[in-house]
């Protein structure tokens, strides 16, 4: 008897609590908005775990397209200095074949470029203004076109890499007769073969 | 001494005419008209009237007037001659007769011809039959008479060759009638070698290499042609037979330019830059290399033989600035030639051996063509005031140069005589004209 007594006491007292602590929790749920984020998070936990392997697609593609961009990049470099190598030629002074400093500047940046493309064969091209004629212009040019090569090859280029050929007067850059086109056609210039 | 024999010459033409009628009685050699070596000619005054046409009437005005005027311009060519104007003449040449002894000589003295050349001819069923006959006006006498039966087509050849025999008579020495001269042209758009007859007709492309071809050069036999072309992509030297087109290539690695035949030798020296600086090497005609000829850290270029073949000109920068010099071949040795000016270039030895005709270039005064001796001594200098004027090369009697100049803009041929009168221009294609070089005499004339 005494032990239904004391079940029966346990009983009154500890429901109510209980009820009281659910009506306590039931409250603190509509006071707090942010417990419901937390009774949701099941559900995000769900999305989470796509949006994990999109995310790794994304940084992926991210990686890939990154990739391609420095590639990109890179090639424009690479051509950019495969333009500047081909496009940059070096000047002379009337009937001279010696390198000016400017010139020898130059040169050294082709041979570094040659240093990084150690598969790569030029032609050296020589060629002189109109003046004088053109037997000896066809001679000027051939010593124009051994300078830079005599240079290249003291820089470390093998030989091999590097042919030279004279057009003496025979292809100006600028047709035109005065000086600043005689100055442009004096010139070597660097053909990848 | 050649003013000397200039002055002789001056008497015999200007003060000493009666002396002919008697000097008419020796035989024909003895006679030299005129000296093509004097620096400066008195031109002979000539008179070429219209041919007559014989026998079937006057049926072909036309080729009386053309054949007569081809041949004016074919001695008038040579610079010797004044011809004098027709209109002045005193005969009707269809009415006036051939033969020595009808011909009235004065009618001839009165208009100041003192040479005087009258032709008839006779075309018939396609055979023409041309005869010329040069007289001596204040002689009366007759110098040169010839009789050529052809086709119509041929009439060109029997007037070269009836100027040949003029010029052999009055000279003494051989024409140039039977030479061509062969150029660089860009009448095909590039640069090709084209060859044309010496007075600029009938101007044909040689090469067809679809490149830069350069430096043509004639064997003295005039059998074949060397030359610079970048048909295999570099410029590399062909020796090419000219009646068989068939031929060799020399391609050392870097230049193989300015090729000039030996005299008289199935070999020729060339500027070759494979062991480094263009050098001068000796070359069999099929290309083999003989030995080297020149040993210097400079640029050799433009070779050009003496007529006897014992010397070498060509032009070098071993001073610093191109000059020409001359290298002996017996005893090796090597001078300067040109110390004026520093620009000195293209090289041409005069068929006498006595002259190098080459290209001076001087600041503010551009670039012309100059003479000067073998020995050395002042350089004559033959154009002026005319642009640029490169690339002599001397006819093969050494009466005449050629050259190409931009005096009219783009570069064309020009022709003078070997003392700087007379500059006229050869021919006129398209494009520019460049790099003559004239034949030796050719046969099959």
């Amino acid at each position: 008897m005494t032990k239904k007594f004391w079940v029966g006491l346990a009983l009154v007292l500890i429901i109510p609590g209980l009820m009281f602590a659910t009506s306590c929790a039931k409250k603190k749920i509509e006071s707090e908005p942010g417990v419901v984020t937390i009774e949701e998070e099941p559900v995000t936990e769900g999305v989470t775990a796509d949006d994990e392997r999109a995310r790794r697609r994304a940084l992926e593609q991210q990686r890939i397209r990154e990739e391609r961009l420095r590639e990109q990049a890179k090639a424009r470099r690479e051509r950019a200095e495969l333009e500047e190598f081909q496009n940059e030629h070096i000047y002379f002074e009337f009937d001279k074949s010696r390198l000016l400093p400017e010139s020898k500047e130059i040169l050294r940046n082709k041979a570094k470029w040659l240093n990084a493309h150690p598969d790569v064969s030029v032609i050296i091209e020589g060629h002189c203004d109109e003046r004088g004629t053109s037997e000896y212009n066809m001679a000027l040019g051939d010593r124009r076109a051994q300078s830079a090569k005599s240079y290249l090859v003291d820089l470390g280029i093998g030989s091999r890499r590097l042919m030279t050929i004279s057009y003496g007067e025979e292809r100006p850059l600028d047709p035109s007769h005065n000086e600043r086109a005689w100055a442009k056609n004096r010139r070597d210039q660097f053909v990848i073969e | 001494m050649q003013r000397a024999r200039h002055v002789v010459i001056h008497l015999i033409l200007g003060l000493a005419v009666p002396l002919l009628l008697i000097w008419s009685s020796i035989p024909c050699q003895a006679r030299v008209y005129i000296d093509i070596t004097a620096p400066y000619l008195r031109k002979i005054p000539t008179a070429v009237p219209f041919f007559k046409e014989v026998g079937a009437g006057n049926k072909h005005k036309e080729f009386a007037e053309t054949f007569a005027n081809l041949l004016a311009e074919t001695i008038d060519f040579t610079g010797f001659f004044k011809i004098l104007d027709r209109g002045s003449f005193l005969e009707d040449p269809q009415q006036s007769a051939l033969m020595q002894h009808t011909i009235n000589f004065k009618n001839w003295t009165d208009v100041g011809a003192e040479l005087l050349i009258k032709g008839g001819f006779e075309y018939q069923e396609d055979i023409l039959k041309v005869e010329l006959r040069l007289f001596d006006t204040f002689g009366g006498r007759l110098i040169i008479g010839k009789r050529y039966t052809g086709h119509l087509k041929d009439h060109r050849r029997m007037i070269r060759r009836f100027s040949n025999d003029l010029i052999r008579r009055l000279t003494g020495h051989e024409g140039i009638f039977n030479t061509q001269i062969a150029f660089v042209s860009t009448a095909a758009g590039h640069k090709e070698i084209f060859v044309a007859d010496f007075d600029g007709y009938n101007p044909k492309q040689f090469t067809d290499t679809g490149a830069i071809t350069l430096f043509p050069a004639w064997s003295s036999d005039g059998r074949w042609l060397a030359y610079t072309d970048y048909g295999r992509g570099k410029p590399d030297l062909y020796m090419k037979n000219i009646k068989e087109r068939r031929g060799t290539v020399t391609s050392f690695k870097g230049s193989n330019i300015t090729p000039s035949w030996v005299p008289g030798e199935f070999s020729l020296a060339a500027s070759l830059s494979h062991e480094g600086n263009p050098s001068l090497y000796l070359l069999t005609g099929k290309g083999k290399i003989v030995k080297r000829l020149t040993h210097h850290w400079g640029i050799d270029v433009s070779p050009a033989w003496s007529p006897d073949g014992k010397a070498l000109a060509f032009v070098s920068n071993r001073s610093g600035s191109p000059q020409i010099y001359i290298k002996d071949m017996e005893d090796g040795e090597v001078r300067r030639l040109t110390f004026q000016g520093n620009y000195n270039t293209a090289p041409e030895w005069s068929p006498r051996g006595d002259y190098i005709v080459y290209t001076g270039l001087v600041r503010d005064n551009g670039t012309n063509i100059y003479i000067v001796s073998t020995d050395g001594g002042e350089p004559i200098q033959l154009t002026r005031d005319a642009d640029n004027n490169e690339s002599p090369t001397w006819s093969p009697d050494g009466s005449l140069i050629a050259f190409c100049s931009t005096r009219e803009g783009v570069s064309r041929i020009y022709v003078m005589n070997a003392n700087g009168a007379n500059q006229r221009r050869l021919l006129t294609l398209q494009g520019e004209q460049t790099d003559p070089s004239w034949s030796p005499r050719l046969s099959g004339y």
